[in-house]
């Protein structure tokens, strides 16, 4: 057995648990193409196309985008990243560690908490990756982006936004009793970030004090990242911050994860 | 196999397991006994090494579960007390996918999954959905779970708690077997006749600590005697009151609501002893005494959840 090597590296942990993410994938992929693929779209063509057709503003007012669809397609798959990491990251985990306990069953093999939560995450970042593409492939003939390169750098900005709320929610979860916490998750965390971190409007219409806590937010970051390469208007200090911020938050998530874990389960 | 000083494990304030010493040699079918709350599942969770002990040494397979938990656990097949089965997963992919974490390439452990299937007699429900299989059906798919890592050292947690008897007599005649292939086996219970069925030598353990240490036969000749007379009188007398009539008669005598135990070395003869005194107990039993009488006499009659 290769379990003879005297410290399992986190490679070989991860292809371990490759198996397992593929069955829950298998069986989980058709029920997530609505959410995953169909709503957003459906949310594109209502809000980008027919009332994106009653907006004729200025590009400048719409942050530098020619019309009000290609102002709200970075910004609504950046805020989509944010919610298919946060549903990933909620019940299933809940179920993985208290309804099905198989994060227990894991383990009592070979396997860590640190690789448990790195599995959970590189599911979450696969999920986020095949969501995001095929989004931004959907999008690609309505001339929403300005550039090739920019939309492919917008797509790793989604996907970053989407593994910093992965990793921070996972991190809630980890030490959550039960689900009823979900629901503060998602309605006074997702739905207030969704609505007012500028995925549908610029955040400079919220009022100067509003716009600066709307820009603390770790899904403004992700948003104005993911648009500003959409249009082709990037300022790269700002970038450099966005990454900084972002990658900050999705290590900082990791770690809570990893240690709150620990705390639950290794009594 | 496994090396226990001194192991303790508190929770908080509360301490669960309050220093025991432990030595399980290879090959060996080894219980704890004990109520609820004895300790014995905590102490069992130090042995898989996924809980560390709060003090003193344990080596598991000359390891030390601190500093070496995933060797100890690659070696070890674990039944927890509670089934951990996906139950979104069907039974032969509940086997492959927890085979995989311990590194046994595909193709192997997919002919291991076949082979325990056999086994525990699930060959026909490969295919079916865990949740669809009875509470003995998903005890025999978890310890061909354990198994799939041929481990060294078997761990059992209250294996058959919640089964019908068919389903018992199912499962230990399956981890006779595998005691006869020389796995050793530890596991937990608070069935008599499973200890006395399973075990080579067992402790009792009681509040944290262990109160008795021997093979079945041994802590019943120790701790028991080898009769027991069951008397048992009409609803005029209360049993209690009786006690003091018949109590030079036995080693030892024990008022229950409904019926008087003599432990005694003859049974027939208290009972002839009994009439003597002009006692007429509407019914009497005899018989032996078992590890039951002994597992009562040392960890009381009382409720402790």
């Amino acid at each position: 057995m290769s379990s003879d090597s005297p410290t399992l590296s986190q490679l070989e942990a991860q292809r371990r648990l490759f198996d397992y993410w593929a069955i829950v994938y298998q069986r989980t992929w058709k029920g997530s193409v609505i959410t995953s693929f169909l709503a957003p779209l459906l949310y594109v063509l209502a809000l980008g196309v027919i009332l994106g057709g009653f907006i004729e503003a200025d590009p400048a007012t719409l942050e530098g985008a020619s019309s009000y669809l290609a102002f709200v397609v970075p910004g609504l798959i950046a805020a989509h990243a944010m919610q298919i990491a946060v549903f990933e990251t909620t019940y299933p985990v809940m179920g993985m560690i208290k309804w099905h306990r198989v994060y227990e069953s894991m383990l009592a093999t070979p396997l860590r908490i640190v690789d448990l939560i790195t599995s959970t995450l590189l599911f979450v970042l696969f999920r986020l990756v095949t969501t995001c593409a095929v989004f931004m492939l959907a999008l690609a003939p309505f001339g929403v982006f300005a550039t090739w390169w920019g939309a492919l750098l917008a797509f790793v900005a989604q996907v970053l936004v989407g593994m910093a709320f992965g990793a921070l929610v996972l991190a809630i979860t980890a030490g959550l009793q039960n689900e009823q916490g979900f629901a503060v998750i998602f309605r006074l965390g997702m739905v207030p970030l969704m609505l007012f971190s500028g995925a549908f409007f610029p955040v400079s219409n919220l009022g100067p004090v509003m716009e600066w806590v709307a820009r603390l937010t770790p899904l403004w970051h992700g948003v104005n990242l993911s648009r500003m390469f959409a249009l082709d208007t990037v300022d790269w200090a700002l970038v450099a911050l966005h990454v900084v911020v972002l990658a900050a938050l999705t290590v900082l998530g990791w770690a809570c994860a990893v240690r709150r874990l620990t705390r639950r389960l290794e009594k | 196999m496994i090396q226990a000083r001194d192991l303790r494990k508190s929770f908080g304030s509360v301490e669960a397991v309050r220093g025991i010493d432990l030595d399980v040699p290879r090959g060996e079918a080894f219980g704890f006994l004990g109520p609820n709350g004895a300790g014995k599942s905590s102490t069992m969770r130090m042995v898989a090494a996924v809980s560390p002990p709060t003090s003193g040494t344990l080596r598991i397979l000359g390891l030390d579960p601190l500093t070496d938990g995933p060797q100890i656990r690659a070696r070890l097949g674990v039944c927890p007390q509670e089934d951990t089965l996906d139950p979104e997963l069907n039974v032969r992919d509940n086997l492959v996918v927890y085979g995989r974490y311990f590194g046994i390439p595909r193709s192997e452990v997919r002919d291991r999954a076949d082979e325990l299937l056999e086994f525990v007699q699930l060959t026909e429900k490969a295919k079916a959905r865990v949740e669809a299989l009875s509470g003995g059906m998903k005890r025999r798919l978890t310890i061909a779970r354990s198994l799939i890592n041929k481990p060294d050292l078997l761990l059992l947690d209250e294996p058959t708690t919640g089964l019908d008897p068919q389903a018992r007599h199912v499962l230990w005649d399956r981890l006779f077997r595998l005691k006869q292939q020389g796995v050793t086996l530890v596991l937990t219970t608070h069935y008599m006749d499973e200890a006395e069925q399973l075990c080579d030598r067992l402790v009792v353990m009681d509040k944290g600590l262990i109160v008795a240490e021997g093979a079945p036969l041994e802590l019943i000749r120790a701790h028991s005697t080898r009769e027991v007379a069951e008397l048992r009188f009409g609803v005029t007398e209360t049993h209690q009151e009786l006690v003091g009539r018949v109590a030079d008669l036995g080693e030892r005598v024990e008022a229950l609501p409904d019926r008087l135990l003599v432990y005694c070395q003859d049974g027939e003869e208290v009972i002839a002893k009994v009439h003597e005194r002009g006692l007429q107990p509407a019914a009497v039993l005899v018989r032996r005494s078992t590890l039951e009488d002994v597992f009562l006499r040392l960890t009381g009659r009382t409720l402790v959840d």
